[in-house]
């Protein structure tokens, strides 16, 4: 197993308390693919955050790859992240004046791998991602696709055993959705790495083996969708 | 390090205009640190200097006329010190006090005679530590010397004025040569500057050669000697007030009468201009103090914006695996990179600027009648100050970025995500 969470509950305390969630239980065993659907406020990223460990939980127990991940030092928090977790965001949150091959180096400069070393293998990941022509080129010289690309790429560098994608396909168009939809599903199946996106569109769920359906801070129906019929929508092909 | 170098390097290239904004205000700081210290040593080389040519820091003894009946005698009557006040004063009762006791004779008014030419001058017997108590400069060869004393040598000093009038085309080649005054001929030894208002005309010759030359008695004109000792203007009081009281009594001089036994005070003047010094200095360094102050609040400020702009860079960082040391890390380092090299930048400006203030108005005098004053005198900051400044200014704008890369650090990832 490894990702298991046992009735892991959080509260927000802006003002007045907001119970976001209320008792997760979740089990994710290696090499799947996942997604978590929910209406927006249903706190998907919030769970999402937590699993990526990005904020903290009150209650509850989280154990990721054997490790319970409960009241982490900031230092251990960021090397957990930077050694188990690649992310992928909506907004790509690439750093505006570092060049895509830079962003994608990133990850190891905090592991300290050599300059040399880590351009290499930056370089290698782009051209995985049919990227290479593009290594020098600031993020705001990019469409949002090879943003996102570069993104991925830079999430996967690492060699994470888990990739946490947040709305990856949310700030495109639905051509691009689809690539980048199909680039997750092929480093799943080819790689083996588990992938968990969190979305609120059915097509984009559809595309993933199993289905988690998060409403109101519970868990409601996990769906099996090895055959991807979870949804007859014409988004995807 | 080099990696750290590398991505710090990379940051501040390919953000210029941050680099540029915040390295301006290290620089500006700094420069105007420099200039200001500059053109205060300036002023207080330029005041000090100007002071200590007025300035005597020893105290003299002249016997003038009683201004009242006293002992017996009518009022008016004069009074003239003589060999025996020299060795009362450096007698035990006041060596404690009194340091090295000078004596100079009255003068003789004489006219000097060179290839035809004539001046007027005023010969007075002194001892070598006139040139030091009278501030005189020399312009040329040398000034009385103790072996002038010894051997009762016939040698004078003259000053520029009379030399000039003596050998218009060439004073400096009087010395050494013999002059004629009256019936005696002196051999110039030296020359010394003359103000412009021509004041010195009298011509030093040795005390023992004037006893011999033209008054054999033991009269003195006056006595100047050094003090060791009192530390305030009330300790010195006390003091003259002492002395003076023992002098007159020996001259049956009644003890207040101070035209009688005239005392010449130069060394609480001295303490006056000490306090100057010290307030100029303290004032200086008040001004300096502020200038650096409003520097580091500026790079400050400068640091608070740039972290806050960049809540969102860290977020992503940290979401990709910074720990919060890193960030920390990174953002001293670039703080301390663009301070140190702009600083750097700016003090050399500001050394550049004070030499360019050196070079036109520190060579301009004002013409005040009587003596031309320099307004700038050397308006130079030393190396070292202008380094430890600089260093100052490093550490204290580190320090005050540090405080909000502190803040940043400890955002949570998530928030710092969250951040725009």
């Amino acid at each position: 197993m490894l990702i298991e969470l046992k009735g892991v509950n959080k509260t927000y305390d802006n003002g007045q308390p907001l119970h976001v969630l209320k008792g997760i239980d979740l089990s994710i065993e290696r090499g799947e693919f996942v997604s978590i659907m929910g209406a927006s406020g249903s706190g998907k990223s919030t769970l999402l955050n937590i699993l990526g460990i990005l904020d903290n939980y009150d209650t509850g127990e989280y154990w990721l790859d054997g490790k319970l991940i409960r009241d982490l030092s900031e230092k251990q928090a960021a090397d957990y992240r930077n050694r188990m977790i690649g992310f992928v965001f909506q907004s790509f949150n690439l750093i505006s004046f570092k060049t895509a091959v830079e962003n994608v180096e990133l990850p190891l400069y905090y592991q300290g791998v050599s300059r040399k070393k880590r351009h290499e293998m930056a370089m290698e990941y782009l051209e995985k991602l049919g990227l290479t022509d593009w290594a020098s080129h600031f993020p705001n010289e990019m469409s949002g696709g090879q943003k996102q690309r570069v993104a991925i790429a830079r999430a996967l560098i690492t060699r994470p055993q888990i990739i946490l994608a947040d709305e990856p396909t949310g700030a495109l168009d639905s051509k691009t959705s689809v690539e980048v939809m199909q680039l997750l599903k092929r480093l799943n199946q080819e790689e083996g790495i588990t992938i968990i996106v969190v979305t609120h569109e059915s097509g984009v769920a559809n595309e993933t083996d199993k289905i988690i359906h998060i409403k109101d801070g519970i868990i409601g129906e996990i769906e099996e969708n090895k055959a991807h019929t979870a949804w007859d929508g014409t988004m995807m092909k | 390090m080099t990696e750290l170098f590398h991505e710090i390097a990379g940051n501040l290239r390919n953000n210029k205009l941050r680099t540029v904004l915040t390295g301006f205000a290290v620089s500006w700081g700094i420069f105007l640190l420099i200039c200001l210290l500059g053109a205060g040593n300036g002023l207080m080389n330029s005041f000090l200097g100007n002071m200590a040519d007025y300035i005597f820091q020893s105290v003299s003894v002249e016997g003038w006329r009683t201004s009242k009946p006293y002992a017996g005698y009518q009022e008016g009557r004069e009074i003239e010190l003589d060999e025996s006040d020299v060795t009362y004063t450096e007698g035990p009762r006041w060596s404690p006090t009194v340091g090295d006791v000078t004596r100079r004779t009255a003068s003789t008014g004489v006219t000097f005679s060179l290839d035809g030419n004539t001046v007027a001058g005023q010969i007075s017997g002194v001892m070598p530590e006139y040139k030091d108590q009278e501030k005189l400069k020399m312009y040329a060869g040398r000034f009385l010397n103790p072996d002038d004393l010894k051997e009762r040598r016939k040698v004078v000093v003259l000053s520029l004025a009379q030399a000039k009038e003596l050998l218009p085309k060439d004073p400096d080649a009087i010395v050494g040569r013999w002059v004629n005054a009256g019936a005696v001929s002196f051999r110039v030894v030296g020359i010394y500057h003359t103000d412009e208002s021509d004041m010195y005309r009298t011509c030093p010759i040795p005390y023992t050669a004037y006893k011999v030359i033209y008054d054999t008695s033991d009269r003195i004109e006056s006595i100047t000697f050094t003090l060791n000792g009192p530390e305030t203007r009330d300790e010195y009081e006390a003091f003259e007030k002492e002395y003076a009281g023992a002098m007159r009594l020996r001259h049956d001089v009644a003890p207040d009468d101070w035209r009688g036994i005239w005392i010449r005070n130069g060394y609480t003047d001295n303490m006056e201009m000490n306090d100057a010094q010290r307030i100029i200095r303290t004032f200086l360094w008040i001004l300096g103090l502020l200038t650096l102050v409003s520097g580091i609040v500026g790079v400050s400020n400068i640091m608070l914006i740039a972290v806050k702009e960049r809540t969102h860079e860290f977020g992503i960082r940290k979401a990709i695996g910074a720990s919060p040391a890193e960030i920390l890390k990174l953002i001293i380092a670039e703080s301390v990179t663009i301070t140190a090299l702009f600083g750097y930048i700016g003090m050399f400006l500001g050394m550049i600027a004070c030499q360019i203030m050196d070079k036109t108005v520190g060579q301009e005098a004002v013409d005040i009648g009587i003596t031309k004053i320099q307004m700038l005198v050397n308006p130079t900051v030393g190396l070292d100050v202008a380094l430890e400044a600089t260093i100052l200014l490093i550490v204290a704008g580190t320090i005050a970025g540090a405080i909000p890369a502190w803040k940043a650090a400890r955002v949570k990832p998530i928030e710092a995500l969250r951040a725009e």
